[in-house]
């Protein structure tokens, strides 16, 4: 039984089922990171597949850009409990930069440039469930909401989106990322407000 | 690790700190105690069984069952006008936490600190202080705070006579004191560079205030020398990142 705030009344109930438990509604685009914002230059950026068998794959900008995009309308839930509805992205599905790579690995370790890393289930980046993005909202992605590309995995918190995504090691085991390690839950699914370690 | 519980907490005392902010002691029977700069999930739930969260940052360091947060209202918030207008001694909220294990300040470590603050952003700063002096810490701390006027100034009794190895510098960006040397204005490199604590003494950086701030002061730590990997980031605003 909740306790009652003695004169919290709200706001107007909002969101229409399309806002997972304790979470509201923004339409900011707030930032969160941990660390200070890299600059990527697209010259020198790279995305890198390594299997867990050591084989690389590896993609420049201008081969990212050559790829077949899509552009996919989301929603994305923080775990800090904003949430923005309807988003458009534009980016290469994990689908298209994976079907060539040969792996029987269960997880995923994404890594960025800064250093940043979370973890997944590899499944979770694949059946167009998941993208390289490096638009928003028809524009390119700012470095602070981690362009040039960043992860884009809707259905997890969106810390697990990695921003200024480098990388992703495929692995046997599951391998806790940055804020994995901190407290926040391994999988991170908004719908069963998997927030925090065993939540 | 165990799932983290939502525990009562009832507010105990109330200290304003500006016209706008106020901060709440509250009492939490069974808190697991914390590190500076963690933070903590409140849940507000209404008659009508409606609820809503947020984050606050703890404002003070673990002390047995109480726990401090400092909560800005924020014109037109839901739970920050609620917090700082109408909650009042006895009433109740759920609270967990703590939450956060990577913008911590560890009592035991030596380290120089340089805290840099925007706003409100110097709650988690400030529990950062107060953990130093509870721990008889002499790890040098100094704390640049930017806040537009002197009015906007958090814990000001407490930062007019700083702990002994704390060094204050105030930048004020809209209206500084009378006889002020700085002229108001935005936060710089030399504000940063200030009274020692160069790079090369490697202090940990925590920086935290609203986004644009932090992505700012973090770009100029950097543009100064300091070491990315050493400078911790929070942001903090009226959406909660």
């Amino acid at each position: 039984m909740a306790i009652i705030s003695r004169g919290f009344r709200g706001r107007a109930r909002e969101g229409g089922g399309k806002l997972p438990p304790g979470q509201y509604l923004t339409d900011d685009f707030p930032v969160l990171s941990a660390g200070p914002t890299p600059r990527v230059d697209t010259d020198r950026w790279e995305f890198t597949v390594e299997t867990e068998s050591g084989q690389a794959h590896r993609w420049s900008w201008a081969e990212l850009l050559a790829l077949p995009y899509e552009t996919p309308t989301v929603d994305i839930h923080c775990v800090t409990k904003w949430s923005k509805l309807g988003t458009t992205w534009r980016g290469v599905s994990l689908d298209v930069l994976l079907e060539d790579v040969e792996s029987a690995a269960d997880y995923a370790l994404v890594h960025s440039y800064g250093g940043y890393t979370t973890n997944l289930p590899l499944e979770d980046l694949l059946d167009g469930k998941a993208w390289i993005a490096y638009r928003y909202e028809g524009e390119e992605i700012t470095p602070a909401h981690g362009g040039p590309a960043r992860l884009l995995v809707p259905h997890l918190y969106f810390w697990k989106s990695a921003k200024w995504v480098r990388g992703i090691r495929l692995l046997d085991e599951d391998w806790p990322g940055f804020w994995e390690t901190a407290g926040y839950h391994d999988y991170g699914d908004p719908w069963r407000e998997q927030r925090y370690q065993d939540d | 690790m165990r799932r983290l519980a939502w525990r009562v907490a009832e507010l105990t005392a109330i200290r304003e700190e500006t016209p706008t902010a106020r901060t709440l002691v509250l009492r939490v029977p069974g808190w697991p105690g914390h590190l500076a700069g963690q933070h903590v999930d409140v849940r507000l739930t209404a008659e009508d069984g409606y609820s809503t969260q947020r984050s606050y940052s703890l404002a003070g360091p673990s002390d047995g069952e109480h726990v401090e947060l400092t909560v800005q209202r924020v014109p037109g918030g839901e739970v920050s006008p609620y917090l700082t207008e109408v909650m009042e001694v006895g009433d109740q909220v759920e609270l967990r936490g703590p939450v956060g294990g990577w913008f911590v300040w560890e009592p035991a470590a030596k380290t120089p600190v340089l805290l840099v603050a925007g706003g409100a952003g110097v709650v988690p700063l400030m529990a950062m202080i107060r953990a130093r002096r509870t721990a008889g810490s002499r790890a040098p701390f100094r704390l640049v705070y930017s806040l537009r006027d002197p009015g906007q100034a958090y814990y000001a009794d407490e930062l007019r006579h700083p702990d002994p190895g704390l060094d204050v510098t105030r930048v004020y960006t809209r209206t500084a004191p009378d006889g002020f040397a700085r002229r108001p204005g935005r936060l710089t490199a030399a504000d940063l560079a200030g009274s020692g604590r160069p790079p090369e003494y490697e202090p940990d950086c925590y920086v935290c205030g609203p986004t644009g701030f932090v992505e700012k002061a973090a770009e100029l730590l950097v543009s100064l020398g300091h070491e990315p990997g050493r400078i911790r980031t929070e942001r903090f605003g009226p959406t909660g990142g």
